[in-house]
């Protein structure tokens, strides 16, 4: 079960360059936190997928372990580990978000 | 079960003993609060390094008594 779930988000990581746990979707977070992430990524214009924890008890939980870090929103950039929503926050307000995506090939529109 | 703001310092404290440490109710609510932990051993440690870190000191209640907490982390200039 544990070994099933640590697959299939190594699976979810290499399918997107810029994919986001969350709670709820974009359209509907269902947490103030996933809302940040998701409004932060918008700002920037980039494209990203996501994956509703909400939906998965097995990726909710397991993704804490894969990552080492205990909580929702995680942010994935070409299968890095970038960090939460406190996180994005501060990179995004520093400028180095933008950068991220640039150093690794991810278009910005804004 | 939702913890206090003395209790979360503690913990923070505890593990960062040179910490600069400030913590925010930010409801009012005992669910929603803010850290903001300054620390040397945060030197050269990347950001998710030293919120792992803070987690870490937090024992396993990130995410489960302690529901929101906005972190701040920075080294001293």
């Amino acid at each position: 079960m544990t070994d099933d779930s640590q697959t299939r988000i190594a699976d979810a990581v290499r399918s997107a360059d810029v994919l986001l746990f969350m709670k709820g979707t974009p359209l509907f977070p269902q947490c103030g936190f996933s809302s940040r992430a998701v409004a932060i990524l918008d700002h920037l214009g980039v494209e990203y997928a996501t994956v509703d924890v909400l939906q998965d008890q097995g990726i909710r939980q397991g993704i804490k372990t894969f990552s080492d870090w205990p909580t929702i929103p995680q942010l994935y950039v070409k299968g890095e580990f970038v960090g939460g929503s406190d996180i994005m926050m501060e990179m995004y307000e520093a400028g180095e978000l933008a950068g991220l995506f640039a150093s690794k090939g991810v278009a910005c529109a804004a | 079960m939702a913890m206090t703001t003395a209790e979360i310092e503690a913990l923070i404290r505890a593990a960062f003993p040179d910490a600069e440490v400030e913590v925010t109710d930010l409801a009012g609510d005992g669910e929603h609060y803010a850290a903001r932990v300054t620390s040397g051993r945060f030197r050269g440690l990347s950001r998710v390094r030293q919120h792992q870190q803070v987690y870490q000191a937090l024992g396993g209640r990130m995410g489960n008594e302690l529901h929101a907490l906005q972190l701040t982390t920075a080294a001293p200039d």
